[in-house]
């Protein structure tokens, strides 16, 4: 049972064929087997989670209607905050902490009837593209226990590729839901900016920050699309406007005549030959079925990169100037408040964490603001009309998630450039605000790990990444026979 | 990579005072390395950041959005207390601000 699908568990709950209690146990179970090995959670609520589960089967057996996703278990992302669940961000600054109240994505899912089984591990912060700067420990990918799940929400990616559970949240500032799932062979939704309620996500740079979807499908994606997107007046960033039909575009799955643009510099170069095998070979496939593949050229997107490291370390200097030991979270020394603070920040804050911190303090300050904030800004404006122009001649536009594969653990930790080089193809969506999808596209030869397929289309345009990836998704399936995560290794 | 910016180790230490973190002697060597290395990468965003391009702060063209102002129930004070490192007569207790009167 654990490893269907969120869709097939539902109508199995619906059927009367489990409960959410027995589901919920299993995935409790599969937790203790594996997750020794796997790390993905850093807290479970294991008893809040059962409560909760008994809780909708009773609402059932009463014969209520149930949303779709009520009694299905959700792992969530610890940039989360949840009442009365320590949530940390991955930092030691906020180790302890129990929010007094939930973030509206928390809500939603409440509502929805989704059952929290508890708090993945994360980049702190959700700086990094490896989980192996969270401050409590590194989580390991399935299909190979020595390389990275991604980052930063690779404990999201890690639970639904380990099959701890079926659905997980995760957030997506420069690439954070999209690598992960690119690298665990699972499914991944940054959805358009505005369109998810940041209330009670931890900020890391705000203009960029948005939470979306992890699932092992593209249906399971959306039904959880639809259960946690929509106007929320405690954001004032939220768009107000009807939440696109994604449910529906993922069972359309029908791409005939659909026009579909390859960005010319997302590939060659630092593109692992494996992964571009694989993207080359999706193309075949949604060329085959009837859509019209056309190239198109976005020449900043060379710059995204220096812009988005500067744009979000600027924004995240200011955003966590808020652990300040004065009203919640750690606090460290004696001596006056700034003596307090400054110790506190030394030691609650992680070397990555200070890096940003330091470099967007410096980008901000005066003399070389222009040069290098001001900068930023202007090539973010460049990146806007090159997704512009090119959504002129082509419905969605496409390219690998990531140019390479998981690499090992340690691999790259002590070289920050060559880190950051792993968002150079999911970065310039989170500059414009627009919504990408990430779906597995295969194992890439070299060394048969996952390589992602991304999708992106305009601003509230949500609905045809799911359409295009659902029809990508059903035919990748018939050539594999099974699903990309039956080929990973058997992990208990 | 010839003309890359420098950042002195004195800068360094400058910036971490005004963000409010400690930092050790080995700590502000290793970063300013660093910071040398990612600024020099960074810094070619000057190279098409030409006059005429308006700068972008935002993705959605909002300007005030405003809702009506509705008394509604918020944290309890007990709640808002709840995760203070130090607390006295419901309110949080904080190292002392201000410097001795001369």
């Amino acid at each position: 049972m654990i490893r269907k699908s969120a869709h097939e568990m539902s109508s199995a709950l619906a059927s009367g064929e489990t409960t959410s209690l027995e589901l919920t146990k299993k995935h409790f179970e599969r937790i203790e087997t594996v997750d020794g090995k796997v790390r993905a959670f850093l807290h479970l609520d294991k008893d809040g989670a059962l409560e909760s589960a008994s809780k909708i089967d009773e609402r059932r057996k009463k014969g209520e209607a149930l949303p779709p996703l009520a009694g299905i278990p959700l792992a969530l992302k610890d940039v989360l905050v949840q009442k009365g669940v320590p949530t940390t961000c991955g930092s030691k600054i906020l180790e302890g902490w129990r929010p007094p109240y939930d973030a509206t994505v928390v809500k939603n899912l409440k509502k929805n009837g989704v059952i929290i089984l508890g708090k993945t591990n994360m980049d702190e912060f959700a700086m990094g593209s490896s989980t192996e700067n969270s401050a409590f420990h590194p989580t390991h990918n399935p299909w190979d226990l020595t390389r990275i799940p991604g980052g930063s929400g690779g404990g999201s990616s890690a639970a639904i590729s380990s099959f701890e559970a079926p659905l997980a949240i995760g957030t997506d500032t420069g690439g954070s839901i999209r690598q992960p799932a690119a690298v665990t062979g699972t499914v991944g939704v940054k959805p358009t900016y505005g369109g998810v309620s940041r209330y009670g996500l931890i900020a890391f740079s705000s203009s960029l920050d948005q939470a979306g979807p992890c699932a092992r499908t593209v249906l399971d994606a959306a039904l959880l699309h639809e259960a946690i997107a929509g106007h929320d007046e405690m954001d004032s960033t939220s768009i107000n406007a009807p939440v696109p039909k994604v449910v529906e575009a993922a069972k359309r799955a029908d791409v005939k005549g659909l026009r579909i643009g390859v960005i010319k510099e997302l590939q060659g170069e630092g593109y692992q030959a494996g992964v571009l095998e694989r993207f080359q070979e999706s193309l075949d496939v949604l060329s085959a079925l009837g859509a019209e593949i056309v190239e198109v050229s976005c020449p900043s997107f060379d710059y995204a990169l220096a812009a988005y490291y500067l744009i979000a370390p600027s924004e995240c200097s200011s955003n966590l100037a808020r652990f300040d030991a004065m009203r919640y979270g750690l606090r460290v020394g004696e001596g006056s408040a700034e003596e307090v603070m400054n110790a506190t920040r030394e030691a609650g804050f992680g070397r990555e964490v200070k890096r940003r911190i330091i470099l967007g303090t410096y980008a901000l300050s005066s003399g070389y603001y222009d040069a290098y904030y001001g900068s930023a800004q202007k090539v973010r404006t460049l990146i806007k009309n090159d997704f512009e122009k090119s959504f002129a001649s082509a419905d969605v536009l496409v390219s690998p998630t990531a140019p390479t594969t998981a690499f090992k653990i340690g691999e790259k930790s002590n070289d920050p450039l060559a880190m950051y080089l792993n968002d150079i193809a999911t970065i310039p969506v989170n500059l414009a605000g627009i919504c990408a999808i990430s779906i597995p596209s295969g194992l890439a030869k070299e060394d048969s790990l996952p390589a992602g397929f991304q999708v992106m289309a305009p601003a509230m345009a949500d609905d045809r990444l799911y359409n295009v990836g659902a029809a990508l998704e059903r035919e990748l399936l018939a050539k594999w026979g099974k699903p990309l995560l039956d080929f990973a290794p058997e992990l208990s | 990579m010839s003309d890359k910016p420098s950042i002195s180790r004195e800068e360094v230490a400058n910036l971490a005072r005004l963000a409010r973190i400690d930092m050790s002697e080995s700590e502000l060597d290793h970063l300013s390395s660093e910071l040398d290395v990612i600024l020099s990468a960074v810094a070619r965003v000057s190279e098409v950041a030409g006059d005429d391009i308006p700068p972008t702060s935002h993705p959605l063209p909002l300007l005030n959005v405003f809702r009506e102002d509705v008394v509604k129930a918020s944290l309890t004070a007990e709640e808002a207390l709840s995760g203070a490192p130090a607390k006295e007569d419901g309110r949080f207790k904080v190292p002392q601000i201000l410097g001795e009167e001369a």
